[in-house]
């Protein structure tokens, strides 16, 4: 009898998996099969380019099937749970799918629903966010008519994919808004719940004095309880409020509900796994991997990416019976757009924060890390290109999946006060 | 790492504080550590305290605010009135356990 692996969800991770285990496994010996909920693929750091109408809807979408190779069975339905114990898939309509290794891949999603009075009346009227396609077209279209009062940026709370996109779209904001000649008319708020504008503290000090020079307001700890849609104002659970014209948030992001109904996710329906191999700790043929699980990186295509190199060479040991001895450093890899044509670029993993430097060739660069380059906006702009025809078909890409501190100068900052 | 001097005795801490070596940690310290915060440590921040030092022995991860408030059963507006303005460090610090790694 064929052995079978079956992959819950064909957005990057999954896409990559079955991409680089296709080739790698015995035709004659494993059946793949892989679910997802529709055959829409979109190439997500796209989103954060629509409400600013520098990318048409036409170059996000694309066909998931289109990006698996021949020899995977893929499957249209949504997953209704898994059965780990007696290693079986059950979807929405009843049918059933038996399998030797599980990989979830079913992603993290934006859910306006968790924050009482996003979903309300004001929902995609002045209330928007842009980590879906829907809603970073209607945003497109209300920042068209925007033209005075308080944008405020908000994040509902941690973990976020892709945690610079808000600040990203911080900076486009205001670089558009001084384009239209509008800046002075428009106040910009930034609403974090976390002590200051990113996650690290090198790079948090660096994004946090570009949003300085830029006038942009920072409020810091702000942990959203509810918004009131009449008086058009964020609550926090301290009872702090911030008022807004035009509220652009990210809410809070859940993995999939089945990884609840399954048992398998923790208090966000995140996979709770081993950091280093992304298997499950409760199922040893269970993996996690990509944004559904709950290692302590960013939820990252680039450390999908990474990660996935690891994990392929490791599930090709596990399946010969032997030990696997790959192990994910919790590499990360992010281009950040800072408006007015340029980028930054940052790169670090579980044990060393983004530091400045080079990348990916010491000294020689190309790419200045943390700090604001053409070349770096041209690099993020290039990466469409390189996800549809290197990525996500698994062709290697000449990066390390670890990181290396070659070219990076080692920074300290102060520790904040309590 | 520095080594400090609390409750009379040398404890090992991070450049910000917070305890190395959880197993340093006891009641008594907590005491310390709170008052070192401007906290005066009431029967809801011991229940908090409690079910933070159970769940890092049980999980090895100090939990989130979330988790808390829907595993501990205390809310997060609570949370936020007994340990004001940052209340998922200070309960860590508190609690002798290090600061939760939500925040990546």
């Amino acid at each position: 009898m064929k052995r079978r692996l079956l992959v819950l969800g064909a957005g990057t991770a999954g896409t990559m998996i079955v991409n680089k285990l296709r080739r790698r496994l015995d035709r004659q010996e494993w059946v793949i099969t892989v679910v997802d909920r529709d055959d829409v693929h979109p190439y997500q750091p796209g989103y954060l380019f629509l409400p600013f109408g520098l990318y048409t809807p036409d170059q996000i979408n694309r066909s998931r099937r289109a990006q698996l190779p021949k020899g995977v069975d893929f499957v249209i339905g949504d997953v209704d749970r898994v059965d780990a114990p007696i290693n079986t898939v059950t979807l929405a309509d009843g049918r059933t799918l038996a399998y030797d290794y599980l990989v979830i891949a079913s992603g993290t999603t934006p859910r306006p629903d968790q924050t009482p009075g996003m979903l309300g009346p004001e929902w995609r009227r002045s209330i928007f966010d842009f980590y879906t396609f829907e809603g970073a077209r209607a945003l497109a279209t209300a920042l068209k008519e925007f033209d005075h009062g308080r944008l405020v940026v908000h994040i509902t709370d941690m973990p976020i994919k892709c945690p610079v996109a808000p600040l990203e779209f911080t900076f486009l904001a205001e670089a558009w808004l001084r384009e239209k000649g509008l800046r002075d008319r428009v106040e910009l708020v930034y609403v974090t719940p976390l002590p200051g504008a990113f996650t690290k503290p090198v790079a948090s000090e660096h994004l946090g004095s570009m949003l300085e020079e830029r006038k942009i307001l920072v409020e810091s700890d702000f942990l959203v309880e509810h918004i009131d849609p009449e008086s058009k104002t964020l609550v926090s659970y301290d009872e702090r409020e911030v008022p807004f014209d035009l509220l652009v948030t990210v809410p809070l992001n859940m993995g999939a509900d089945f990884v609840e109904r399954s048992g398998l996710g923790d208090e966000l329906n995140y996979v709770p796994v081993d950091k280093h191999t992304l298997q499950s700790k409760a199922f040893e043929n269970i993996f996690a991997v990509g944004d559904s699980c709950d290692i302590p990186t960013s939820k990252a295509g680039s450390v999908a990416h990474f990660s996935v190199e690891i994990f392929v060479d490791n599930f090709l040991q596990l399946i010969d019976g032997n030990p696997m001895t790959g192990s994910f450093d919790g590499h990360a890899n992010c281009f950040i757009e800072s408006g007015d044509g340029k980028g930054l670029l940052i790169d670090f993993n579980y044990d060393t924060e983004p530091l400045t430097g080079t990348y990916p060739l010491p000294v020689a660069g190309p790419l200045a890390l943390l700090k604001e380059t053409r070349r770096n906006h041209l690099g993020k702009l290039a990466f469409r290109w390189i996800y549809w025809n290197v990525l996500l078909p698994g062709r290697p890409l000449p990066l390390p999946a670890h990181m290396s501190m070659l070219g990076k100068t080692a920074a300290t900052t102060h520790p904040k006060e309590m | 790492m520095p080594v400090t001097t609390l409750a009379g005795r040398p404890i090992q801490v991070n450049d910000e504080g917070f305890l190395t070596d959880p197993s340093e940690w006891d009641e008594d310290l907590a005491q310390v550590l709170a008052t070192a915060i401007g906290i005066t440590l009431s029967d809801e921040h011991w229940k908090a305290i409690h079910f933070l030092r159970g769940d890092f022995a049980e999980k090895g991860e100090t939990p989130t605010l979330r988790r808390v408030s829907t595993q501990g059963g205390i809310g997060v507006k609570q949370l936020f009135a007994l340990f004001p303005q940052k209340p998922a460090k200070k309960m860590a610090y508190v609690a002798g356990l290090p600061k939760p790694h939500g925040c990546v």
